[in-house]
């Protein structure tokens, strides 16, 4: 009998204690920083583009795939202000399919998707949890401002930069070949005062 | 299965327990045969959660298996990876750094914890005690905000990887793992004054669904359910793993391998996890995190099993790999399953009442049982 008496010990006192439970739709509790929601795709301030170049990797390594992408030329290469040579053209992730893994984060070279705080969606219709290229970015660009987002590693030049800084330089060391290399990411910001921004 | 009648002029009844019944702990249902209330016979079915996780994964990259292991044994996610992360080191001969072993180690009793918690709240429920399941839950809640900071996910983490773990651990983690190993144990202790020693529930535990040493060991199972039947058999001493022969703890053993037994081992379990975080966390030292390897996992032509201590048992995980970056075959075994094939033994002659009690207590996660 005394036994049954401590248990109830146990409640009387519990009774006592302050609330644990959050009431869900009045109340959220915090996210952790780390938390992953739905991926969302991150855009470029500084080149005024996304960082997605359509290269397919998370789409490929997508256990579900859930996603779908299309690459085109990216205009702004052409005209020389992006150092992007591909730029995405369209993305669809079924969002009703995502298992929220973060594998597409873990695999994508370019920063250029992230799982973002977005957890909270239901919809009536089946079909509008695909979302498109927009609609993820817009989740993108609002998941950066939440988090204070940067990128892991500064942009390479763009052509008109590079030609820029070549012009500015050529003065003082004359003779130089000065090729441009043109393999994405594998030359250094040559201005990094323009990356900052 | 329809008996005649017996002398007293009555019949046996079938019954189906399930697979919609709350006490079955998911999709699980039971053919009873039953005389009044006592059971006579029992026949398990089993296959309502069936995937194909087995076939699914020669489709998959290592890397994507991992999800797939996440979703086997659905309350203790970090325990699965481990076993599959293991087994795919091992084939290829990578030794994940220190840290991360000492990382995973700490998710992986943390997750035990977890388990058993939600072990203690169901099976009290499934007496009639409804109060239990709430504190329980309320400290499960603490341990998934903690893997939420650490992997990003409450539930499914992916957090683990072929050669370390996806990050490091953030820096206030200690001090939080450490505060958390505090709010457990208070958690803990609760439960216990709670349940183990009132008088309901022992009447309703001790001596139902006995099973000897010698039968559990016939059977195939292992876990909670086997040590309870006094045989100290658990994989992370006999044949330790990761780093746990680094660390100190004791294996708590029953003597009785009737319900109360394996509900109190679960107790006792869930201190010893406490002790072992906190001796883990102690010995953690700055380092890598990640081993250095190829992002694509591409084992050597070959096979391989390896198993680890599951909260429900032995969890182990054969891989026959042609060197490919997808395995060959995989096969799973899942310590639910094993367990589960001693209820009817149990069972029989017992009430109906009691066999909701002892399918409770062998803690079966029909994720894992059907795979």
């Amino acid at each position: 009998m005394l036994n049954g008496l401590k248990g109830l010990g146990v409640t009387l006192r519990g009774a006592l204690r302050s609330k644990v439970t959050a009431e869900y739709p009045k109340e959220h509790l915090p996210l952790e920083k780390r938390f992953m929601g739905f991926p969302a795709l991150t855009w470029d301030a500084a080149r005024d583009e996304p960082y997605c170049t359509g290269c397919m990797v998370c789409v490929r390594y997508c256990p579900t795939q859930c996603m779908s992408a299309r690459m085109q030329d990216n205009p702004k290469f052409a005209e020389g202000d992006s150092h992007r040579k591909k730029i995405i053209e369209s993305f669809e992730i079924n969002l009703g399919r995502c298992i929220l893994c973060g594998i597409c984060v873990d695999v994508c070279n370019f920063d250029a998707i992230e799982m973002s705080h977005e957890h909270e969606r239901s919809e009536r219709l089946r079909n509008a949890n695909r979302v498109d290229l927009p609609a993820l970015l817009k989740m993108g660009r609002r998941y950066q401002d939440e988090v204070g987002w940067k990128q892991s590693k500064p942009n390479p030049a763009s052509p008109n930069e590079r030609e820029a800084a070549k012009t500015a330089a050529e003065p003082a060391i004359s003779g130089t070949s000065g090729e441009p290399r043109d393999q994405e990411g594998s030359s250094p910001p040559e201005k990094p005062g323009e990356d900052a921004a | 299965m329809h008996q005649p009648g017996s002398e007293s002029g009555t019949v046996d009844m079938m019954i189906n327990m399930g697979p919609q019944h709350p006490a079955t702990h998911g999709v699980f249902r039971m053919e009873l045969r039953v005389d009044g209330e006592q059971i006579q016979d029992l026949v398990p079915h089993i296959g309502y959660l069936h995937r194909g996780s087995e076939k699914l994964c020669e489709h998959e990259l290592y890397s994507q298996i991992i999800t797939l292991f996440d979703r086997l044994d659905y309350i203790s996610n970090f325990n699965n990876e481990l076993v599959i992360v293991s087994a795919v080191e091992k084939l290829m001969g990578v030794e994940p750094p220190p840290r991360a072993e000492l990382i995973r180690i700490i998710m992986c009793e943390f997750n035990r914890i977890a388990s058993h918690m939600i072990f203690y709240g169901t099976f009290a429920i499934d007496m009639g005690a409804l109060t239990p399941v709430l504190y329980n839950f309320r400290d499960r809640e603490k341990i998934q905000s903690l893997f939420e900071s650490v992997s990003g996910a409450r539930l499914m983490h992916n957090y683990f990887r072929v050669g370390g773990v996806k990050q490091d651990v953030g820096d206030d983690f200690p001090e939080r793992a450490m505060a958390l190993c505090d709010e457990l144990e208070r958690g803990i202790d609760e439960t216990d004054r709670l349940l183990t020693e009132n008088e309901i529930f022992i009447e309703r535990t001790s001596g139902i669904g006995v099973i000897s040493g010698e039968d559990a060991l016939d059977w195939g199972l292992s876990g909670p359910v086997l040590r309870a039947s006094g045989v100290p058999y658990d994989v992370r001493v006999d044949e330790p793993y990761s780093r746990y022969d680094e660390l100190d703890f004791g294996i708590p053993v029953g003597s009785a391998g009737d319900s109360w037994d394996r509900f109190y081992l679960r107790i006792l379990e869930a201190r010893e996890s406490i002790s072992i975080i906190r001796q883990a966390i102690a010995l953690m030292e700055p380092g890598d995190t990640m081993a250095q390897i190829r992002r694509i996992a591409r084992p050597p032509a070959g096979e391989v099993y390896a198993h680890c201590e599951n909260p429900r048992g032995d969890l182990g995980v054969y891989i026959v790999s042609d060197g490919g970056e997808r395995p060959y075959r995989l096969k799973v075994r899942p310590p639910s399953f094993c367990n589960l094939q001693a209820l009817r033994d149990l069972t029989v002659g017992h009430y109906i009442a009691d066999a909701v009690v002892i399918l409770g207590t062998l803690d079966i996660v029909l994720g894992e049982v059907d795979r």
